[in-house]
């Protein structure tokens, strides 16, 4: 970059920012990916962060594509907050293409990410099973546990970013941290109550994986892990059989895929159709599941209804 | 071992009777459809139609969310709409009608793109596009057996007209004025099966089992009577083979079936008795046997 262009972006953002109200010059200007991460942000940062989000409340973060508003978004934060492990497989093209200095800050780092679709390999044994090793499971935040380590990693990098409201940011975290851990016991003491037999739960969409790994409940999918895949009548018939075979009790739609399927498929098997599962977006405040607490929480209530009563 | 591979995956599975009875529908009423199409060298405007029924088919969506009769309904509309449109236009101005019908069918398509997502997430959009043959529910089932039945009699209603417009349009407006109105009826047929066939296979993908079967038949018949008899079966079998495709194979169904109706093209391309490649390569051979 020549030295006249720099020195015009530096006049520039100085005008920017000498014209910029008090207030939104010391807040933090962050983006969150999708939904669920901004409302970590959010409770994290409070009021000192100028919060956005890109993929916002009911929305697909799989099949997303990006605006041109977006991508001025993202030019002008400082901090853009991603789940990463490939959860968000745009958006590397998106900070390319919008330029900023914007520091980028993996929510999931640290967490030991699970295989993609872990129950499902032994039902692909075509030349396109999952077997590459990058091909993992994003959906961490399933397991209330794992959301304590993007709480902590959110609060190092505001802290980063804003040395001065670090303290604010420890404060919140550490509350915040402290729900979460209630959340986790609610969450366990109500699935151990379920009779093992019945702790299989068949749903649309596999971003159960982390939940049913940390609380001991089968979520069988008949898709892949990205919503994209169109289920093939081998799928269906073999999820069919499957229900059938292990007796799986209830079947679960999900906000984000095709309802026709679910109910064609409990149907032909009896099951009962649950309810909705949350798993990738929040809704509207008015909805079910505004934030990711009451999205755990409907979500838990949701299964436990459809498993334990029999 | 034949039981399992041809018939046990439609005892076993509900779900693959009706994906089957669905596909047999839409074959009896868009390969017939597909044949005067193509002998009117409209072969294209069927894909042009299907485009022009997105917008129609997103508002009824918007309007009623996932109703089958809400959708088929903005559907039709969106097509007659654009089909009269298209065809005015070319009868009172300069312009051809494949020229207004393209023009028509990127307008509609924008349109419909911009509905869906002003109203719901990029995956409603991929329903459309793409429907959902294995997830039939009877009312699915009901509006394409029902618009099946109703393309066949009109078919038979129209008939002679069609027949005769195909072949010889001049003649046809001397003697009679049913060309116009036959025209248009035509044009409905068109519009209501593709929008049968979208709810199974997705806007995609429904011209497809319209057109590529007729096509097909062209290679194995000269009288039309048996190029729609040809179409139908072949559209029949292109619809039970990739049925099981999708089931053996784990390929996804909507696809599976347009690819074996395509397979069944590249076989006559190459073998069909009327002017497939090999009986133009060896006119002799078949007479001296």
């Amino acid at each position: 970059m020549s030295i006249l262009l720099r020195t015009v972006i530096a006049l520039w953002t100085a005008v920017m920012l000498a014209s910029a109200p008090a207030a939104a010059q010391d807040r933090v200007k962050v983006i969150a990916s999708f939904s669920i991460l901004a409302d970590l942000v959010k409770n994290v940062g409070g009021d000192r962060v100028d919060l956005s989000v890109l993929v916002g409340r009911g929305s697909d973060a799989h099949v997303y594509a990006p605006t041109p508003a977006d991508a001025r978004k993202v030019a002008e934060a400082r901090l853009v907050v991603v789940n990463g492990l490939g959860f968000e497989g745009w958006l590397d093209r998106l900070i390319k293409a919008a330029g900023g200095k914007a520091t980028v800050v993996v929510a999931t780092k640290g967490i030991k990410a699970r295989k993609a679709a872990g129950d499902h390999d032994h039902d692909r044994k075509d030349g396109h099973k999952h077997d590459h090793d990058d091909d993992v499971d994003p959906h961490a935040w399933q397991n209330v546990l794992n959301v304590k380590t993007y709480v902590a990693n959110i609060r190092d990098a505001l802290a980063a970013a804003d040395p001065a409201g670090a303290d604010t940011y420890k404060v919140n975290a550490a509350a915040y941290s402290a729900r979460l851990d209630a959340l986790n016991a609610d969450v366990r003491a109500a699935t151990a109550k379920i009779p093992s037999a019945r702790r299989k739960i068949i749903t649309n969409h596999d971003a159960f994986g982390y939940f049913g790994a940390a609380y001991g409940i089968r979520f069988v999918a008949p898709q892949g892990v990205a919503t994209e895949s169109e289920p093939s009548a081998r799928d269906v018939a073999r999820i069919i059989s499957q229900m059938k075979r292990q007796r799986i009790p209830a079947v679960f739609l999900e906000n984000i895929s095709d309802p026709r399927l679910m109910q064609r498929i409990a149907k032909e098997t009896g099951a009962k159709i649950g309810g909705t599962l949350y798993s990738d977006a929040l809704t509207a405040a008015n909805g079910p599941a505004p934030t990711y607490i009451d999205m755990m929480r409907h979500n838990l209530g949701t299964l436990v209804g459809a498993l334990a009563t029999s | 071992m034949l039981h399992d591979l041809f018939i046990a995956p439609f005892i076993e599975f509900e779900f693959m009777r009706r994906a089957l009875v669905g596909s047999l529908a839409i074959a009896f009423g868009a390969a017939p459809i597909g044949v005067f199409l193509m002998l009117r060298r409209m072969s294209l405007i069927g894909d042009a139609m299907a485009h022009a029924i997105l917008p129609g088919a997103a508002i009824g969506y918007l309007l009623s969310g996932l109703s089958v009769f809400a959708m088929a309904g903005g559907g039709m509309i969106a097509g007659l709409v654009i089909a009269i449109g298209a065809a005015l236009i070319a009868r009172n101005t300069e312009l051809k009608e494949d020229a207004s019908l393209a023009s028509f069918l990127l307008i509609a398509l924008a349109l419909g793109v911009t509905i869906v997502s002003i109203g719901g997430s990029n995956v409603d959009l991929l329903r459309f596009l793409f429907g959902s043959v294995l997830a039939l529910d009877d009312q699915t089932l009901l509006l394409i057996v029902s618009i099946t039945t109703v393309s066949l009699f009109a078919l038979a209603l129209i008939w002679r007209p069609l027949v005769l417009e195909c072949v010889d349009p001049g003649f046809l407006r001397s003697v009679s004025r049913a060309g116009g109105p036959a025209h248009l009826a035509f044009l409905a047929l068109v519009v209501i099966n593709l929008v049968g066939g979208f709810h199974a296979l997705g806007t995609l993908l429904a011209v497809g089992i319209m057109i590529v079967p007729a096509v097909t038949a062209r290679f194995w018949a000269r009288d039309i009577t048996m190029m729609i008899v040809i179409a139908v079966t072949n559209a029949g079998v292109a619809g039970y083979a990739g049925l099981l495709l999708s089931f053996h194979a784990g390929l996804p169904s909507g696809p599976a079936v347009i690819l074996v109706s395509g397979v069944l093209y590249a076989a006559s391309v190459i073998a069909g008795p009327v002017g497939g490649l090999l009986w133009q390569a060896f006119p002799g051979r078949h007479l001296e046997a």
